[in-house]
């Protein structure tokens, strides 16, 4: 500035001045932006409130509870059985993968277990439902960026899925089949052939969405690098399922804890995704929807012969006692914290469901992303509504 | 990621009986912060837990953390009084029977009434913890754990909200699920669950003979 005239130096001293002055107006022009509760990327009603700086966002916070039914208080003037027809409500896309960890602990209490039949055919349905529900998450992956294509194939092909469910337990969405010491009704004539034919159905539905989604370059652009979450922030949180392993944790439960489930009479790999991105948590949802298929086609051929019910007695009184019994859900550690006063019903049950604690992330993984990217990452961390607000 | 091998590892360590895998957790534990336990109850090869003083629920998740217990399952309360207003389940045509007064605290034991409960695991050893602490009447206050772990922040606020317990030190507790100006913490055992006294359920209905049995009784008897 030396050889600027005072003419100029006032000049440019008054144009730096009025530059800052805009600054501080753009900045304090901050702006608040609400999605939901009634948005297609919310999978319900879930409300986000976002402070706004120009593209980016500074602060963002859910607002849950429009959906909270209460289910622990609920579940204290039931008796055991009668809880199976509320927790199948928690995750509804899932829903039979929700009764069998808090059948397992109510099990777990009496000390009885399923006989072997009844385990291996609760690990397929368990196996089912996470397909159904995973499958809807890939389809509808395609529509937060706005191909609607891969939904259609979605809805499609997750009807075989709930079509077997339906004809082995009676119910399409809520089967309320898991009985405590076993399951209420042994499979149909022909389901087991039928199923290995969906399943081929389902591997072919997991190759086109990889060729229809996951090659795709407007996909690939707006998942990679974006939302990172590490390892030991994901930890922190509590985060679980998909969302934890596609932080290179590789942490499952299915293959992690002795369970009196048939998991372990099935080869599979568990995915593990070192990016952390939206497209790793993506990526490792497909891969485990194949490894399903391949539990699921495993299993099949080893089911046992012999009951699917233990000798449990009419009116069944669980005695006194904790127990925690965890699961691997469709959406991730799904668990029962079930105490017993040994009466009919439970004392007191704390359920601990994936979404809540995956969601509890959205404040920090939000922060400092683009407008487009929160549906991006909301949309790849999967949540069900049900499962945030019990 | 290769299945096999961590399979082999993973029944290996659970698969022995009384393995010495959560005794060595207690003993850690012991090690950090002996004095602060109260109580302890272990399950060998099923579970763990371990009862601590109020003063010290933050020290124990930190000792915890240190110890490998990275990973945030849960954190919530008890309320060990029993319902005043009888059990859920019980039959509404029956006579009424003496409500139950008498407060016992689960496995661990306890003082009082309510007691916070938080459960931590280990992904690497496979092994988890139930850690709980005893939450005063007069003033119920516990230390957050939001800076330990960042998860706990909601279960915290869902905590207060649901049982009225506070925590110093959580950065905002406002409430999660209910309006702000809701009066009650609904997960309290005295908190009334109006629908069912309004409309009492129907009790075990389902033990009852079904309608088709009565029918053919009917027609024997006729």
């Amino acid at each position: 500035m030396t050889d600027l005239s005072d003419r100029q130096k006032l000049g440019y001293i008054a144009s730096q001045a009025a530059d800052a002055r805009l600054n501080v107006e753009l900045e304090t022009e901050g702006m608040t932006l609400n999605i939901g509760p009634q948005h297609p990327a919310t999978h319900g009603t879930l409300r986000i409130i976002c402070r706004l700086d120009g593209e980016q966002v500074v602060w963002a916070e859910p607002s849950c509870g429009y959906m909270h039914r209460g289910y622990e208080k609920l579940t204290e003037v039931r008796t055991f059985p009668q809880v199976t027809t509320l927790v199948n409500r928690i995750d509804w896309l899932g829903s039979f993968a929700n009764e069998v960890p808090f059948i397992l602990a109510a099990e777990k209490l009496m000390e009885i277990e399923a006989p072997p039949r009844a385990q291996v055919i609760r690990t397929i349905l368990f196996e089912l439902s996470r397909i159904a529900n995973v499958s809807l998450f890939l389809g509808d992956l395609g529509v937060q960026m706005g191909a609607i294509t891969p939904v259609f194939i979605a809805f499609r092909d997750r009807e075989y899925v709930l079509n077997l469910i339906e004809s082995a337990t009676g119910g399409r969405f809520h089967p309320n089949f898991d009985r405590i010491g076993g399951l209420k009704d042994d499979l149909p004539a022909g389901w087991i052939d039928e199923t290995r034919q969906v399943m081929v159905k389902l591997r072919e539905f997991c190759d086109i969405i990889e060729d229809l989604l996951f090659g795709n370059e407007i996909f690939q652009s707006r998942t990679r690098g974006i939302g990172i979450i590490p390892a030991d922030i994901a930890k922190d949180y509590g985060l679980s399922g998909a969302n934890l392993r596609a932080s290179g944790v590789d942490y499952d439960l299915r293959r992690d804890q002795e369970i009196a489930m048939a998991w372990d009479k099935a080869d599979f790999k568990v995915w593990t995704h070192p990016d952390g991105d939206s497209f790793a948590r993506c990526w490792v949802r497909l891969q485990e929807t194949r490894e399903s298929c391949k539990i699921v086609e495993q299993l099949l051929d080893q089911i046992p012969a012999g009951p699917v019910m233990t000798k449990v007695p009419r009116i069944i009184k669980v005695p006194e006692g904790e127990a925690w019994v965890a699961t691997e859900n469709p959406l991730g550690v799904m668990g029962y914290y079930v105490v017993s006063k040994g009466d009919l019903g439970p004392f007191r049950v704390k359920i601990r469901t994936p979404s809540f604690n995956n969601i509890s992330i959205v404040p920090w993984a939000l922060k400092g992303v683009y407008v487009p990217d929160i549906i991006t990452i909301l949309a790849s961390l999967y949540f069900i509504l049900g499962d945030i607000d019990r | 990621m290769d299945q096999l091998s961590d399979d082999g590892e993973a029944t290996d360590t659970l698969a022995l009986p009384g393995d010495g895998l959560r005794e060595g957790v207690l003993d850690d534990l012991r090690s950090r912060i002996g004095d602060a336990i109260i109580d302890t109850h272990l399950v060998p090869n099923v579970d763990l837990w371990v009862r601590v003083r109020t003063d010290a629920w933050r020290e124990t998740a930190v000792a915890l953390k240190a110890d490998g217990f990275t990973w945030f399952s849960f954190l919530s309360a008890l309320d060990w009084m029993p319902s005043p207003y009888g059990k859920g389940e019980a039959d509404p045509t029956a006579e009424a029977e003496e409500p139950d007064t008498e407060i016992v605290q689960g496995v661990t034991g306890g003082e009082t009434r309510l007691q916070v409960f938080a459960r931590l695991d280990d992904i690497d050893r496979h092994v988890g913890i139930t850690i709980k602490a005893d939450v005063s009447d007069d003033a119920p206050v516990v230390d957050s754990w939001s800076t330990i772990f960042a998860g706990a922040n909601w279960h915290e606020r869902e905590c207060h909200e649901m049982f009225g317990i506070g925590f110093n030190g959580h950065p905002d507790l406002r409430n999660m699920y209910l309006p702000t100006e809701f009066e009650g913490f609904p997960l309290l055992k005295d908190f009334p669950l109006v629908a069912r006294m309004v409309k009492p359920w129907p009790g075990i209905v389902d033990v009852e003979p079904m309608p088709a049995k009565d029918d053919e009784e009917g027609t024997s008897s006729s």
